[in-house]
């Protein structure tokens, strides 16, 4: 029983040291929460912007980001969001839905400093929905192949690939040279990217009537079906994930595979984990496309503004602030995140690291995600069926077929949901 | 006051707390079973929609839900006996009179219950690795080609049982030892005066009165090994080719990654039933032989 007491007192000692430190000073408090790396780092740029706005004061929580979007939801649904996050950027459309979000529309066109032009367009697009602005981006990614310019060479190819064609000539050269133990390519099995790079390429969407439907039968993403195929069928590509190659920088440097698909992330890990001697030996280069350099999929973080904050202005300062091109730059510095906006990309760091050219070149081409809820759940199937695929369990026309009768499935209630609003309005359109 | 009314306001506040942090989130579960609650509805309520036994039914005509119970049966029908195999040797090892550092040998064994999964799930990673692992190294010293432990999909589920087994037989081991320890010594010296063997005595001896905590050490195994969770999320996250998807697994993918709580809770329902048909199989078994 004294334990219990103790347990209790102790409880309450911490609720009134909770509500003492949040009394403060008579400053604004902003309260925002930031995934990862990126949640610790952005903490070094606070001071700048408490300096220039003297009342008010940034509140800074790092959410895990294998986690973060439990938590987020389960703060929505507890009414105890913060005032700005940084989310990823294919969980707007999710928040949008929820009403979570605020329209960013007005504050944008009232920004000076904030010119949604100067954005990359695919970046830009992943926070319109439906016509309306609800989130900034924060820093984008994409991802390209990282290739090794020696093994290319030994092989005999010259220039890096830029067409499918192109590609899988360079693959089956490399094959060759490297013999059956090593591989061309790693595409790793446990995710949905590569196959889902080859495929936002096509000129069909990827989703249909509105994501409604999956429209993964489209003779485009088919051919991108086709290539992911091949690339396994004629061992290319290891039958792999990356948690089985238990050190992807040392098998790269060892040549176990020459194109690793990935993001910009990982110019720094190569740079810190690959020898010296092997320094010379590795390039970015822009993903093939079917007709030259293609595109592929807009990643990354984005800011928004929950509806149910009380400090919106000074939240917004914060977005503005860290939206600026100077503020991005000193931010690519401390993470080696690559920024939205094409001005930042004129600054020096950026322009001399000849690693980073290939996603300047990349960014311009990115295109968002289908944005519908569902969609990470629709990538997830994506990377299943990719998988069987890979394993010749299924052909194309199965694996598209299979992808599109998923998605459906996945998609019901969307469909049940967009209907029922749908009935209401077209009987008011009738009255009046 | 009445002896009853005394007892009733006792068992009150235990009953009250179990009522509402168990009872009732049971009951909701079942109620949020019968519904089709996912982030839409979390969005607005007018988007739930009752939907009667529709996640049910369409979890039966859902291939992966087979698989997932395929591979959780694959999982507890050579995971449970290999288990108990492993703790009764091993028990029998600590208890007889030969065995030299016994309590060292007990903790040693006793060890991986322990730690958590996680940090010795990354160990066995390395253990099991195609071409690093320690495994497949010992392997290739008698002539064995390499096996790709976790990548390929016939491998990956026993790589899982093994490492399961590995991980949890010191808990049983523990119970045996105490069964053992209380079987009457003056039995075996009988046994051995009427010129019984070693593996005599184990059957007709040991076995028999190991029975009760033989039981229970079963329905306890069977209970967690039908809960396989941790296992495949750290080591396989499912893959590959979904061979190592449990039951539980689907429940936790379906709950909390993509928030069809509803669909979440018609797993967990068909998993409670499958447990109790089983556990009461094995019990209505045992009351037949006698044993209990």
């Amino acid at each position: 029983m004294r334990r219990l007491f103790a347990l209790i007192a102790l409880a309450l000692l911490a609720t009134l040291l909770g509500s003492c430190s949040g009394r403060g000073d008579g400053r604004t408090v902003v309260k925002f929460w930031a995934m990862g790396f990126e949640g610790e780092m952005v903490q070094r740029l606070i001071p700048e912007f408490e300096r220039r706005h003297p009342d008010i004061r940034v509140q800074v929580q790092q959410l895990p980001i294998t986690s973060a979007h439990e938590k987020l939801l389960t703060a929505f649904a507890g009414d105890s969001l913060p005032d700005v996050c940084a989310i990823g950027n294919t969980w707007v459309s999710e928040f949008a839905l929820l009403d979570a979000l605020q329209p960013l529309d007005a504050r944008v066109a009232a920004t000076a400093s904030l010119r949604a032009q100067d954005y990359f367009p695919g970046a830009w697009d992943t926070g319109v929905i439906d016509g309306r602005v609800y989130a900034v981006p924060w820093y984008v990614e994409t991802r390209l192949p990282y290739y090794r310019r020696d093994l290319l060479l030994k092989a005999g190819i010259a220039q890096p690939p830029k067409t499918w064609d192109e590609w899988k000539t360079a693959m089956a050269a490399i094959k060759r040279e490297v013999g059956p133990d090593r591989y061309a390519a790693l595409f790793p099995l446990n995710e949905p990217e590569p196959l889902l790079n080859l495929g936002i390429q096509a000129d069909e969407p990827l989703l249909r009537d509105g994501g409604r439907y999956g429209n993964f039968r489209s003779p485009g993403f088919k051919r991108a079906l086709a290539f992911y195929r091949e690339a396994f069928e004629r061992q290319w590509a290891p039958l792999a994930s990356n948690t089985q190659i238990a050190n992807v920088w040392n098998e790269f440097g060892r040549g176990y595979f020459s194109f690793y698909v990935n993001g910009p992330w990982n110019i720094a890990e190569f740079k810190k984990r690959l020898p010296a001697e092997l320094q010379d030996t590795w390039m970015t280069m822009p993903l093939p496309g079917e007709h030259g350099p293609g595109a592929s999929v807009a990643g990354g973080a984005s800011f928004v503004l929950f509806r149910g904050s009380q400090r919106q202005d000074a939240a917004w300062k914060l977005i503005a602030y860290l939206s600026e091109p100077q503020t991005q730059i000193r931010f690519h510095g401390f993470t080696g995140n690559l920024p939205p906006r094409r001005e930042s990309w004129s600054a020096p760091a950026l322009v001399a690291d000849p690693y980073a050219r290939a996603f300047r070149d990349q960014l311009e081409r990115a295109r968002p995600a289908p944005k519908v809820p569902e969609w990470e759940r629709i990538a997830m199937e994506i990377k299943l069926v990719g998988e069987q695929l890979a394993n010749g369990r299924l052909t194309v026309d199965q694996a598209a077929e299979e992808l599109d009768r998923r998605a459906d499935r996945i998609l019901e209630k969307r469909r049940w949901m967009l209907d029922h609003a749908a009935k209401p309005a077209a009987a008011a359109g009738e009255g009046a | 006051m009445k002896p009853s009314t005394a007892g009733w306001m006792f068992a009150a506040p235990a009953l009250t707390v179990i009522g509402v942090f168990f009872g009732l989130p049971v009951l909701a579960a079942l109620a949020l079973s019968l519904t089709d609650f996912d982030i839409y509805s979390l969005a607005h309520i007018e988007n739930l929609r009752f939907v009667g036994f529709d996640n049910y039914l369409n979890l039966l005509r859902n291939p992966l839900f087979w698989k997932a119970l395929g591979n959780t049966l694959y999982f507890v029908v050579v995971g449970v006996p290999l288990s108990i195999a492993v703790s009764l040797g091993a028990a029998l090892l600590l208890n007889s009179k030969l065995g030299a550092f016994k309590p060292f040998f007990r903790t040693a064994f006793f060890a991986p219950v322990v730690t958590t999964v996680v940090a010795v799930a990354v160990i066995w990673r390395y253990l099991l690795h195609t071409r690093y692992g320690l495994i497949n190294w010992g392997l290739s010293a008698l002539g064995i080609d390499p096996v790709d432990w976790l990548g390929d999909p016939h491998w990956a589920m026993p790589s899982i049982i093994l490492f399961a087994v590995w991980k949890n037989f010191g808990y049983n081991m523990i119970i045996f030892l105490a069964g053992l320890q209380a079987i009457p010594e003056d039995l075996y010296e009988a046994a051995r005066i009427d010129g019984a063997s070693a593996s005599r005595q184990f059957r007709h001896i040991t076995l028999p009165i190991l029975g009760p905590v033989l039981l229970m050490v079963s329905i306890l195994t069977l209970a967690g090994y039908f809960q396989l969770f941790a296992e495949p999320y750290v080591m396989t996250q499912g893959g590959p080719l979904q061979s190592t998807v449990s039951v539980l697994y689907l429940m936790y993918e379906e709950g909390f990654k993509w928030w069809n709580l509803g669909n979440a809770s018609a797993v967990a329902f068909l998993l409670f039933v499958l447990m109790t048909a089983t556990t009461s199989a094995l019990m209505w078994l045992a009351r037949r032989k006698g044993i209990e």
